[in-house]
Formats: C-alpha cells, structure tokens, sequence
C-alpha cells in the first residue's frame, strides 16, 4: 500500500511541472495567478499523502491545513491588487484591448 | 475498504490530469479558469476522501481527530476555490480580456491568447 501511495505522489508531482508551464509561461499576469492557485491546491493533498507515507498524517495535516489557507489569501490578494489596477500588459506581457479600445 | 481508497484515488488522479490538460489546452482565460475551478474542486475532494478513510484503519480518537482535519481540509477548499476563482474571473472581466471566439477575420488577432 505505501508503494501505491508513491506512485499517486510521483504523479502528482509531474502533474505539478506540467501546470507550472502556465504558471511560467502564462500570456497574462491572471494566468500566472490561475497556475499558481492549482499548483498551491495540488500541493495541500501532496502534504497529506506525504504525512501518510511516512505514518505521521497528524503531524502533516496540520501542515496542509496552513498551507490551503496561505494559497487562498495568496490569491484572493493578489487577484484584488488587479482588479484595482486595470491593468496586466505593464511589461510588455498579455493584452492591450482596453487601451486598443481608447484609440 | 482497500479497494474504495485506491478506486477514489485513482478518479482523484484522472480528474487532476483533465484539469492540467484543460490548463495547458484552452485557448482562453476564461476557459482555462472553467477548468481550473471546477477540477480542482472536485478532484480535491476525491483524494482527500479516501486519505480520510485509509487514516481511520484502526479506530481510536487520536485517528478519528486526523481523518475530521483532513475532512476540514476538503471543507475549506470546496468554500475557497469557487471564492478564488470568482474573484481571478473578476479581475480578468475587469482588466478588459474579451472572451474567444472562432470568428474567421479575428483569428490573427487571437493569435495572443493561443
């Protein structure tokens, strides 16, 4: 049973690479925020499966309670700071369609 | 009780990977937010159901207080990810992204959101 439950944790990890991609590479500044809010969910179960491969799930959950609660005021934050701000091609990334709009 | 936790397990996992090809495949914000909030959410609950389980193995308090905190686990993302992913949308909407469409003479300028 703890092999089966390596092998779950091995795949979330590549699970997790591959969502890094858009967290990376995303077009927009609100796709890197999407990428880094899965990747933060995908962690939490990876903490409780982690706590149960080494027999100390009530040490980990803890763990995996804090972290599910720092991911969403991460995102929740940062998703405000754009809302106010209107806009996410300040460095030359993403769209420009409301300034387009203006012209 | 094995085989419940290692068929939930298994439906956790496939769900996560429809959500990591619908983020990777999409062509849109707002498509990749479709499968982000919803995947996640559920495919969530799908593995933390079973860890539950498989930690209350052997019945005493001690057990039955890690299964209801990973239960909380699961309580907490089904109250925050659907919080989270309205609020993304939001600033997405109120930043001025327009939806994709697969209309022919805008396809040069959708190019960007390829």
């Amino acid at each position: 049973m703890d092999s089966f439950f390596i092998a779950i944790g091995v795949a979330l990890c590549f699970l997790i690479l591959l969502t890094l991609h858009r967290a990376i590479h995303g077009p927009t500044a609100i796709d890197r925020i999407m990428g880094v809010n899965v990747v933060g969910t995908k962690t939490t179960i990876l903490l409780v499966i982690i706590g149960t491969i080494y027999h100390r799930v009530d040490m980990f959950v803890d763990i995996a309670l804090a972290y599910a609660l720092l991911n969403f005021i991460v995102t929740i934050a940062a998703s405000r700071y754009f809302h106010h701000r209107k806009n996410l091609s300040s460095r030359g990334y993403g769209f420009s369609y409301r300034s387009e709009e203006d012209k | 009780m094995t085989i419940v936790v290692i068929v939930l397990l298994l439906a956790g996992l496939i769900f996560f990977f429809a959500t990591t090809v619908g983020i990777l495949r999409f062509p849109d914000f707002y498509a990749r937010m479709h499968a982000a909030g919803k995947g996640d959410t559920l495919s969530s609950l799908l593995m933390l159901l079973p860890l539950a389980l498989y930690s209350f193995h052997e019945m005493n308090m001690a057990n039955l207080l890690v299964a209801v905190k990973i239960l909380l686990i699961g309580v907490f993302i089904f109250m925050a990810s659907p919080t989270a992913t309205h609020a993304i949308i939001d600033a997405g909407y109120e930043a001025g992204i327009k939806p994709w469409t697969k209309k022919p003479e805008e396809e040069s300028e959708n190019d960007l959101a390829a």
